[in-house]
């Protein structure tokens, strides 16, 4: 059996699959100030009476330390920066307690100016002294080299609880991302430590002995210890469970698609290829912070069911805000969804109250109650249409950088739109009209997010760059540096990439049949030096993509 | 922030590309560029946008080039491409989407000159060129003024628009004593329809920051002052600095920086420049955070001494008088045409154009009809060592009337056989025509 479960805004929602069929589902309140409290009431109520020697496996997506950051409560973190030449160091700040210290890296990963560990060593007793006790250490290009921050993280590490390390975070270059991201990281490594710590107390001592795993903002799962060291990957996990729940309930292969969660407040939207869904580039942003956080490419608009719809100088407006149920659920304002009432795409609620709602907007565009509730049902639509087709049209637009993909690159075309979320239903078939797409709208969409956790597969990702001429070769997210001969070709570093990659997998918690490798990044160079090719500069990236784990028939397994 | 402005960047490295596989101009030339734009993050800033290159089209080439036999074959698709991001940076400009834009593409394209039959300093098409011809044709007819800062004189630019009294081309580059193509010096000067709107200004071996801002703020900016140019484009070669392989000077990316925060302008155009490791990932970065008003005061390369790459004296002496004559003869250049054209209807060129990349030569003969009213039209008789002969007649950019009657006159008289030519050519701008028998 395999357990999901999924903390959500208001509801946390658990499932409990056997042999992929849903044996039971709970749902209780969200205890917003003691979310673990929810996690283990919801656990209690569904696990009572089961055989927990049948559990194979645990999954959670939390809120907490998403929750934590957009509240603003996390910990103070000092920062010790090895900026080097660049940006100005006031471009780099991420708060007070930033420190630029000497020391940099080229950008093959050559020491160019070393650091001096004096500096650091005051820089780090006064920031422990300010009772400062989480650091983050950043170095530039450290992707490429991380031997400076590991000598920073020697020198401090004795006098801070925890001391995050950049290249840790990401195999990609971006230094002020890795900034952000490092310095997030610090932020809420105490929060998510104990967190870990009563979960994996609370499953002991009820005897569960399946392990453990944490959702990601990549769709993807981490074994609940090994997040520890790295609790910034399991932030904005929330969109990434709504997708691959979309996944789990829907066989989503063979075509590019449109995965839609339509709530009261928002539309979420995101891009399948082929079944798989779309990355950020980079990574995902968060209260104005941009990361090197891999996560799902997300795009939340401000509409929805019960979005305010209101007349403005004779135009109608619709949102972004949510004011209130809809008027037929006793809410004060007219919405979408009395639109749709009124339309008959739905009978929820209170007709007559539907009714006078948009009455009131239908007076003030002097038209019938009926041709205003197709103008606000109509404009919705277009609303969300126009959003998805801007998102397609960013990610065709995106530039690449040979002529081979200038000239052959993949469109992203969408056949199908995966919906779900209340207004689904009414929705749809127009939805579909507008972006040319067959609709699906996947049964049991209520646990969907707690399902998608459930099924998620570990994904991990490798980065490599290797310079044969030095015999150099880095694989940033492991901090690795090792020799290679001269003569090694780009076949020779693919393999060790994917062992690697392999190696990385099962240690975040990875079963072997779930480690389905795509390599991402391709690309080697001609090194040429004095006029004379001196050796190549090999860069790959391979990845466990985000999907489903194995043995679970894609779609409908539900129904 | 002061003076934050909207840059585009149009970034086409090319990856797949390269004239030959240890050439300067290889794959590898923008690879650590990429490196160092993306980890100081500059695409994360609000404002600066990066775009994808536009495709030009054949027809943006013909529109300034004579392509010999014609311009599929003298290409390939990566020239459609950087031309087309060169497009793609002026049209976010024209279109008002960005204050300013930077094609930081490649090949690129300042030595090829009004024919090609082949290509020249590793230039096929002039990029800058037919971009210019193009927002001319979509928004209307611009003053313009190009301001080569590659270190090699920019032969190709100066040949086009030799005779186009509204785009001003100012060039400084090495010696041409010193360096290829062999030329630029003060003494080009335009055509007896456009003198004075081409301007070159040689510098010695081994000049530094200090002189090429000094030319910049004494000449480049005065010139430009007078001009009143609709747009400012830097043909931005990266090739003056200290670490280039294949020239002399010594500019570095805090005087690449200066130099485009002082020159401001709308659109900059990547050319040479082949200290692939040691210059370019430096100053591309100064550039763009020039262009979009940020900071740039830290950027610097990891051996910068500021100290070992001083001018000396002599130079900045010489430098100063240079400068000095070049801006005389700006002063002077109404006063000239008369004691050339001497009462002449037609002024005539013959050249030997050598293409270095192809090991092409070609003679030329070119022919302008001396004109008060317009650029004047021109026709051209060349013959190049592939064994191909061609004749253009080319209607100047706001041609007067009679300039375009004796043009038209000329193409349709002209006899193929008797000339021994295997191609006509016959190219309007103002009405985007281009024919060929
Ligand atoms: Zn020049
Ligand atoms: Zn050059
Ligand atoms: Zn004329």
């Amino acid at each position: 059996m395999i357990l999901g479960i999924d903390v959500g805004g208001t509801h946390t929602d658990a499932v409990l699959l056997d042999h992929f069929q849903v044996k039971k589902k709970t749902k209780v309140p969200t205890n917003q100030l003691h979310l673990v409290l929810s996690l283990i009431g919801v656990m209690d109520e569904i696990l009572r009476g089961e055989d927990l020697a049948a559990i194979e496996r645990v999954v959670f997506s939390t809120t907490i330390c998403t929750n934590a950051i957009v509240q603003g409560k996390t910990d103070r973190v000092g920062m010790i920066v090895a900026s080097g030449p660049g940006l100005a160091p006031e471009a780099l700040r991420v708060n007070e307690d930033t420190r630029f210290v000497a020391g940099y890296m080229s950008n093959r990963g050559i020491e160019v100016a070393p650091v001096k560990k004096g500096e650091i060593a005051a820089a780090a007793s006064e920031l422990k002294g300010a009772g400062i006790g989480h650091l983050g250490v950043v170095g530039k290009f450290s992707t490429r080299n991380p031997a400076h921050e590991n000598e920073i993280g020697e020198v401090v590490r004795s006098d801070f609880r925890h001391v995050s390390l950049g290249h840790r975070m990401s195999g990609n270059l971006n230094f002020r991302r890795r900034i952000a991201t490092t310095y997030l990281n610090a932020s809420i490594f105490d929060l998510h430590s104990r967190f870990v710590g009563e979960i994996v107390d609370f499953t002991a001592r009820t005897g569960i002995e399946a392990p453990i795993y944490i959702l990601k903002a990549d769709g993807g799962t981490i074994e609940i210890r090994q997040s520890a060291d790295q609790p910034v990957q399991t932030i904005l996990s929330g969109p990434a469970a709504s997708i691959m729940g979309i996944l789990s309930l829907a066989d989503c292969s063979g075509s590019d698609a449109i995965a839609m969660d339509m709530g009261g407040t928002t539309t979420d939207i995101a891009l399948l290829a082929d079944g798989v869904p779309l990355l950020e580039p980079l990574g995902v942003t968060i209260e104005g912070h941009r990361t090197l956080i891999r996560g799902l490419k997300t795009k939340s608009i401000g509409l929805g069911g019960d979005s305010r719809v209101r007349v403005d100088k004779g135009e109608l407006c619709i949102g972004p805000r949510r004011e209130g149920p809809a008027a037929a659920l006793g809410g004060p304002w007219p919405t979408p969804t009395d639109a749709m009432i009124v339309l008959g795409l739905t009978e929820i609620g209170d007709r007559t109250k539907a009714e006078e709602a948009v009455a009131e907007i239908a007076g003030k565009m002097n038209t019938s109650v009926p041709e205003a509730a197709r103008l606000i049902f109509e404009r919705t639509c277009q609303g969300v249409a126009s959003a998805v087709k801007t998102m397609i049209e960013e990610i065709n637009n995106k530039p690449v950088y040979t002529i081979h993909e200038f000239l052959q690159g993949k469109k992203l075309a969408p056949a199908r739109l995966f919906i779900v979320g209340g207004p689904a239903a009414a929705v749809a078939p127009r939805l579909g009209e507008m972006l040319g797409c067959q609709v699906v709208i996947p049964q049991d969409a209520e646990v969907a997010n707690a399902f998608g956790a459930a099924l998620a597969r570990t994904t991990a990702e490798v980065t490599l760059l290797a310079e044969t001429e030095r015999g150099s070769l880095t694989i940033a997210e492991e901090g690795l540096q090792m020799k290679i001969p001269a003569h090694f070709t780009r076949k020779e570093i693919l393999q060790i990439g994917m062992e690697k990659l392999r190696e990385r997998a099962r240690k975040l918690g990875a079963r072997d049949a779930d480690i389905e490798i795509e390599i991402v990044e391709d690309q080697e160079f001609n090194m040429v030096r004095g006029f004379y090719a001196t050796g190549k500069n090999i860069r790959l990236k391979a990845q466990v993509k985000p999907g489903l784990i194995a043995g679970f028939g894609k779609g409908g397994a539900l129904s | 922030m002061k003076g934050l402005k909207k840059t585009g960047l149009i970034f086409f490295p090319a990856f797949d590309w390269a004239i030959s596989p240890t050439h300067p101009e290889r794959e590898e030339r923008l690879l650590y560029t990429q490196d160092q734009v993306f980890e100081e993050g500059l695409l994360d800033f609000e404002n600066i946008v990066e775009y994808k290159p536009g495709l030009a089209e054949i027809e943006d080439l013909n529109r300034i080039h004579i392509c010999v036999p014609d311009a599929k074959s003298v290409i390939t698709e990566s020239h459609l491409i950087s031309a087309g991001g060169a497009i793609t940076a002026a049209e976010k400009v024209l279109s008002g989407e960005v204050d300013n834009a930077f094609a930081l593409v490649r090949p690129p394209g300042h030595h090829a000159m009004r024919v090609v039959h082949g290509a020249r300093g590793f230039c096929n098409i002039n990029i800058e060129a037919v971009m210019i011809e193009h927002f001319r044709r979509k928004y209307g007819h611009k003053r313009v003024a190009i301001i080569d800062t590659d270190c090699h004189h920019g032969d190709g630019t100066q040949d086009i628009y030799w005779h186009d009294p509204d785009t001003l081309y100012i060039s400084i580059h090495q010696d041409g004593r010193t360096l290829y193509p062999g030329s630029g010096f003060p003494d080009e000067f335009g055509g007896p329809n456009a003198l004075g709107t081409t301007i070159n200004v040689p510098l010695p071996p081994e000049t530094s920051d200090e002189g090429f801002l000094h030319v910049l703020e004494e000449l480049i900016l005065p010139v430009i002052a007078e001009f009143k140019p609709d747009l400012v484009i830097n043909s931005a070669g990266q090739d003056n600095h200290y670490t280039d392989p294949i020239t002399n000077m010594r500019f570095s990316a805090q005087g690449y920086a200066r130099l485009n925060e002082l020159l401001n302008p709308h659109i900059a155009v990547l050319e040479g420049g082949y200290s692939i490791e040691g210059a370019l990932p430096y100053v591309n970065v100064g550039i763009i955070l020039a262009m979009a008003g940020l900071d740039y005061s830290h950027v610097r390369e990891p051996d910068y001494n500021p100290g070992s790459i001083r001018q000396s004296g002599e130079i900045t002496k010489y430098i100063r008088e240079t400068t000095k004559d070049v801006l005389g003869l700006w002063k002077k250049r109404d006063s000239f045409k008369a004691g050339i054209v001497k009462g002449a209807k037609y002024a005539r060129r013959n050249r030997n154009i050598y293409y270095d990349t192809d090991g092409i030569r070609e003679q030329q003969e070119e022919t302008v009809r001396i004109c008060d009213d317009c650029g004047g039209f021109i026709a051209i008789d060349s013959m190049a060592s592939t064994g191909n002969r061609i004749f253009a007649v080319i209607i100047p950019s706001r041609s007067c009337d009679l300039c375009r009657l004796e043009g038209e006159r000329t193409f349709g008289s002209v006899n193929k056989a008797k000339l021994g030519a295997h191609y006509l050519f016959f190219q309007d701008r103002d009405r985007d025509i281009y024919l060929v028998k």
